[in-house]
């Protein structure tokens, strides 16, 4: 059975979840060892096989020099590099830093910043090397990451949408928490993927899956103003996850210009 | 048959509703109605007509929507609400077919062919009753028919409400598409009741408008003590209602061919101001009840040896919709609203003999940021026909 393809999961600088999401899938696990050689994966087992890999799945972003060579020995051994994740796919929460000053927390939150050997930024995979896919969430759906690997087994492109959360509302009946309750929602420049999970709860969209692939941030800000936020908030609803994904990252460096300008 | 429409006029009470939603019940249908949920008047399965929205009404705005108790206790006393019909006559998400691959490596084929449920819908509102008219030479009409739309169709039993109370954003008359229906037997209806409330009390003017329909509403109770005279009452003052409620519209469209405005301002300078707003969310699309268009995603499993095809709805809003080789044709906001609200408003006629659009207004009331489609083909026709005023002239639409 050499002739299966080989997985490997790898991880930068990340909490862990997404890889989690793989041993999550609990039912087909088994399915999926009968069609992949589980390679490198260190979160299930401290045996890791020899490159190259068929399949590379990366957590995590590159905020040290080491990961940045890392990331590119793993591109080097990977034949399809698939990155999963918000921190793999926009920097994650931990590009926060990239809005401020690293040399600042480094000396207020380390009794020994000197210990502590950190780029000024967390960038995406694909900042550093070319990424063949890229699959979103804070953490990533367990369905979308099957159906990955399932496209990629079956050589057949992802069925993997790119538009708004609001497709998933509409298509599972949930009333638009925004129109009838009034609540703030990101979920208009959100790209679909988790089911559209928070709305059926009766929340709005906190956009873990960063923004769709056709965004009108500066259409929505003033919509989130009349549902009772301000600018800061604003900006705190944009800075979460996906903080430093392009269309989020200009939105609120836009609003922060703006704020700092009126007296 | 003609005549069985006229012929079976009763009143019947609210003792009759409730009779009405366990007749459809007994005779085995899935009896779908407006019901209060999640502050919004939703479409769900009715168990009982105590389920019916008695006492809501609905305050609409664009990009707003709230639910208002209502003193009065009327029960279809608001008008269109988040879902339409097609939720359940062309469901978001349907398997057309799977394909099983056998140990010798033969591929089996199954094509999806659950029985359709038999629908009962209480509370169609006339501008819905015509978008199901719509969606029907959509899906069954032409050389492309849709078999399971039409098994959901045929077996589905009408129960239509006019509209007394309209909301804000509805235009149902600009589109000649309501807030009443016409009697007899080819207005597509199976039942139709007006809600009528006075010093006479609560009470539901009833007629048939087909065999079935007939003979459902022979079982249901009159209202007791009702005499001719009181009966005939109760009928002019539901169509007084009606009358009224037709002056009440909270929206009407220009008042020139819609299809030639549309065929004339395809460079407008309009486009770029509403595009500029648009978050092209596609939640119009999704909330129109004539939008038909579904997207086609295969899939397989992990083992490759099992394969579906689904068939999920989509909207000319998603950049994937248009995409050819080498990337999508409607890349900008401008092109993407443009293709729904020409479509919508012009293109459809070309394509199946009428408007798209039946006036319910749900896009303007479920838009988040309130664009509607009335203030837009206003200011397109304004921006044509100045066309007309300037120098170089131009045809008005
Ligand atoms: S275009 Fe708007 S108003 Fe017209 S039928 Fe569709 S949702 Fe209703
Ligand atoms: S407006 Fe768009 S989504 Fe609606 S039917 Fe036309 S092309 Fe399809
Ligand atoms: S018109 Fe409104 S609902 Fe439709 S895509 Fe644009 S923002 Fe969304």
């Amino acid at each position: 059975m050499s002739a299966n393809p080989k997985l490997a999961v790898w991880k930068l600088a990340s909490c862990d979840g997404c890889q989690l999401t793989l041993l999550d899938c609990e039912d087909e696990l088994l399915a999926l060892s009968g069609k992949v050689e589980i390679t490198h994966f260190l979160e299930a087992s401290s045996a890791a096989g020899p490159g190259p890999y068929d399949l590379s799945l990366v957590e995590g972003s590159v905020t040290t020099v080491a990961d940045a060579e890392r990331i590119r020995h793993i591109r080097a051994v990977s034949r399809r590099l698939v990155t999963i994740g918000a921190c793999a796919t926009a920097g994650g929460i931990q590009a926060l830093r990239n809005f401020a000053d690293v040399e600042e927390f480094r000396a207020a939150v380390y009794a020994r910043p000197d210990y502590i050997d950190t780029l000024a930024t967390s960038t995406p995979v694909s900042a550093h090397v070319p990424v063949d896919f890229e699959l979103r969430g804070c953490p990533i759906d367990r369905r979308q990451l099957l159906e990955v690997i399932s496209a990629h087994l079956a050589g057949r492109k992802p069925g993997i949408s790119r538009h708004s959360v609001c497709f998933e509302c509409k298509r599972r009946g949930t009333v638009c928490v925004t129109v009838a309750h009034g609540t703030p929602c990101l979920g208009p420049v959100t790209h679909a993927g988790c089911g559209a999970i928070c709305p059926a709860y009766g929340r709005g969209c906190y956009g873990c899956f960063g923004p769709s692939a056709s965004t009108n941030l500066p259409a929505l800000i003033p919509r989130l103003r009349t549902n009772g936020l301000d600018d800061r908030d604003v900006v705190r609803l944009l800075r979460t996850f996906n903080a430093y994904a392009p269309d989020f990252a200009e939105a609120s460096t836009a609003l922060e210009r703006d704020e700092g300008s009126t007296p | 048959m003609t005549d069985s429409g006229r012929s079976a006029a009763v009143v019947i009470g609210k003792d009759g509703l409730a009779a009405l939603v366990e007749v459809l019940v007994e005779r085995g249908r899935t009896v779908i109605g407006p019901t209060a949920r999640d502050g919004a008047i939703v479409l769900a399965e009715l168990a009982s007509a105590e389920q019916l929205p008695y006492g809501w009404g609905v305050e609409l705005e664009a990009g707003h929507y709230r639910l208002r108790p209502r003193e009065d206790g009327m029960a279809f006393a608001h008008s269109a609400g988040p879902q339409s019909w097609k939720t359940y006559l062309h469901p978001q998400r349907v398997r057309q077919w799977s394909a099983e691959r056998g140990p010798g490596g033969e591929v089996t084929l199954r094509a999806d062919s659950d029985p359709a449920p038999s629908y009962a819908f209480l509370g169609v509102r006339p501008c819905d009753l015509r978008a199901i008219a719509i969606q029907d030479r959509v899906l069954t009409g032409g050389t492309y028919a849709d078999p399971a739309y039409r098994d959901r169709r045929d077996g589905a039993f009408l129960v239509v409400v006019e509209c007394t109370d309209p909301g804000a954003t509805c235009f149902c008359v600009s589109m000649g598409t309501g807030p009443g229906v016409g009697e007899g037997d080819d207005e597509g209806y199976d039942l139709a009741l007006t809600e009528v409330l006075d010093d006479a009390g609560h009470r539901f003017w009833a007629r048939a408008g087909s065999a079935e329909g007939a003979e459902v509403l022979a079982l249901l109770p009159r209202q007791q003590g009702l005499g001719t005279v009181a009966a005939e009452a109760t009928a002019t003052a539901a169509r007084e209602s009606v009358t009224a409620a037709a002056g009440r519209m909270g929206r009407s469209m220009p008042p020139v061919s819609l299809q030639r405005l549309m065929a004339g301002s395809l460079d407008a300078k309009r486009w770029d101001d509403v595009a500029a707003r648009c978050l092209t969310c596609g939640n119009c699309t999704m909330a129109c009840p004539t939008c038909f268009c579904t997207t086609t995603e295969d899939v397989t499993d992990l083992t490759g040896d099992h394969a579906e095809r689904w068939s999920t709805w989509d909207s000319c809003f998603d950049l994937d919709f248009s995409h050819l080789h080498g990337g999508p044709v409607r890349e900008s906001a401008r092109s993407r609203y443009r293709q729904w609200l020409t479509h919508k408003l012009g293109t459809w006629h070309d394509q199946f003999g009428s408007s798209g659009c039946v006036g319910c207004g749900r896009c303007i009331v479920w838009c988040p940021v309130g664009i509607d489609i009335t203030e837009e083909a206003a200011a397109l026709h304004a921006e044509t026909w100045s066309m007309l005023e300037s120098p170089e002239g131009g045809a008005r639409p």
